[in-house]
């Protein structure tokens, strides 16, 4: 295993990884794609290169080079980012990136993955480790509430329940999976029974689980910190829409930008809540 | 210096003439494809595959070999043509080139023809993968080399710059950077799109040790490439001074065939003159 590193090695932490491994940590700049690449070129020889920066620059930026020299090539480069998502906070919009799951998603080939919480941060790194295949995986700056437990089980390409109920499911990545249990537990007050979903692999999407969701409670909300154009709505969307149409909500990005702020501030202000998600759920819950 | 002998330069040279000859009836029979670009890098490419690299066409995966990097991937006619006289895959599949159900895409693939080590097309990302091989060369202590081929209209491109600066950073000798300098891009002369000159000074001011050859000088070629692997904490970058079209007197230095087939016509004209050539020999 080796880490190319862009000038953010400290913030990310990919630097503890270079004091106990001095000769496979690759500080390569302010340039990304010549990182991806070089990764690219690692990987050929044969290496597990983690190409990791923050997520606007590692997946906007280099997007045509993981597309030609990752994903096309097939090689077995694991992209993690950090800094995904409005919760970047103060920086503002240039550095909150809220499309980069649907630019990773239309790639043939790519492994998506949106870790709920720290320790399921860890699983992905070995589970992508493990594999063979380019990986994207993006993760927030800000602190998460720790929702899943270091001996629960983690398969690419399978989701979890958190929590059952069979009025409504919560369908919810990264971040919003801590929002959407809160929200269950807002909607139980009203008697109504909300099934959580930890949708942690984005792609390859775990079709069964959520067909399951549609037939056994027959209303769905997606949530996630990011846009709602092309991101887990689309994709939770596109898998009921083949098999078993159910009323649909997205809580996400309106397809805006986002802004400076504190993340929760800009949390509230985006719609990206625990009531917002609830409300959302009443609503279709009306119309099974 | 290494003794070359007339006869190595005269086999070098008629197995050029068979390449472009390749590569004329490719692009030909596709009616698409570059083979002006193709033709200047001729020469790099045939002295690289038929005496520098060592290479398994039994074996392309074979972990010890040479690297070989198309970073300008619309050439690679000239590559295909290499590979199938090396012997990774038969002659007469070179005339599915850009075909459907073909090995030989338009572009090159990564893992579905043998020999090509790398996927490209978009420009300028060939010498930063180079520079990912190099440094896994040389965590494992392997002596193996990496030969990364640029076009001179890549040198437009921000990454290759990058790239230039990493390699530098880490000293990578393994690493040989080849600039076809033919002078002509897509849509014109390079000094009129984006002039790239003093560019054996940009190379040098990178960092890089940088000669400047003829690139169709074999002896010159050969020379360059044993520099580069005499040369200790740098690599190096070889400013090829090509023909665009080179080998065939109507195509030479003609911007339409960067990307234009020969026509039937022409198809004749230049086979014509390319066997004259090789009947001189």
């Amino acid at each position: 295993m080796v880490v190319v590193g862009a000038d953010t090695t400290e913030s990310i932490k990919t630097f503890e990884f270079g004091k106990a491994f001095p000769d496979r940590l690759f500080q390569l700049g302010i340039a990304e794609p010549n990182m991806i690449s070089v990764a690219a070129g690692l990987a050929a020889a044969g290496k597990i290169p983690f190409a990791s920066t923050y997520s606007v620059f590692g997946a906007a930026h280099t997007y045509n080079i993981i597309r030609q020299n990752v994903a096309y090539t097939n090689l077995n480069v694991k992209i993690f980012c950090s800094h995904a998502g409005l919760t970047v906070g103060p920086d503002g919009a240039t550095q909150q990136i809220n499309e980069d799951i649907a630019l990773m998603r239309g790639i043939p080939r790519m492994t998506v993955l949106v870790p709920a919480d720290g320790p399921e941060t860890a699983k992905c790194v070995d589970a992508a480790a493990a594999m063979k295949g380019p990986v994207y995986c993006r993760f927030s700056r800000t602190n998460v509430p720790t929702v899943t437990s270091p001996e629960d089980g983690f398969t690419i390409g399978k989701a979890r329940i958190m929590r059952d109920g069979s009025d409504v499911t919560l369908i919810g990545c990264g971040i919003m999976v801590a929002r959407c249990i809160e929200a269950a537990a807002l909607l139980d007050r009203d008697g109504v029974g909300a099934r959580v979903i930890n949708l942690s692999t984005v792609k390859p999407l775990d079709v069964a689980m959520i067909d399951r969701a549609a037939r056994e409670t027959g209303a769905i909300v997606t949530a996630e910190e990011h846009t709602v154009v092309h991101g887990i709505g689309g994709a939770v969307a596109s898998a009921v829409g083949s098999s078993h149409p159910v009323p649909l909500a997205y809580i996400g990005v309106q397809d805006v930008f986002g802004e400076s702020g504190e993340a929760d501030e800009l949390l509230t202000k985006y719609g990206l809540t625990a009531k917002k998600i609830a409300e959302a759920a009443m609503g279709i819950v009306k119309r099974r | 210096m290494v003794e070359v002998s007339e006869e190595l330069i005269a086999g070098l040279k008629r197995k050029a003439v068979t390449l472009r000859k390749h590569i004329i009836r490719m692009t030909h029979n596709a009616q698409s494809g570059h083979p002006g670009g193709s033709m200047s890098a001729c020469d790099i490419v045939t002295a690289l595959y038929f005496h520098v690299l060592r290479v398994d066409p039994k074996n392309p995966t074979w972990p010890e070999r040479d690297r070989f990097v198309l970073s300008k991937g619309h050439a690679c006619p000239v590559w295909y043509a290499a590979l199938a006289e090396r012997g990774f895959f038969p002659v007469e599949e070179l005339m599915t080139f850009r075909k459907l159900n073909s090995r030989l895409q338009g572009h090159p693939e990564f893992g579905t023809t043998p020999g090509v080590e790398n996927a490209a097309g978009a420009e300028g990302q060939g010498l930063s993968f180079s520079v990912g091989l190099a440094l896994a060369a040389r965590m494992d202590h392997k002596a193996w080399r990496t030969y990364c081929l640029l076009g001179d209209g890549e040198q437009d491109v921000g990454q290759t710059w990058e790239a230039a600066m990493a390699a530098s950073k880490y000293g990578l000798d393994s690493l040989t950077a080849f600039i076809d300098r033919n002078g002509i891009q897509q849509e014109g002369r390079t000094e009129d799109i984006m002039p790239l000159e003093p560019l054996a000074e940009k190379w040098e001011a990178f960092n890089w040790h940088v000669l400047t050859i003829d690139g169709h000088d074999f002896r010159q070629i050969l020379a360059a490439i044993e520099e580069a692997q005499r040369t200790r904490g740098r690599p190096t970058a070889v400013i090829a001074r090509t023909v665009k079209g080179k080998g065939v007197s109507f195509m030479e230095n003609k911007i339409k065939y960067h990307g234009a087939a020969t026509s039937d016509e022409e198809l004749k004209l230049a086979l014509a003159e390319l066997e004259a050539m090789e009947a001189a020999f």
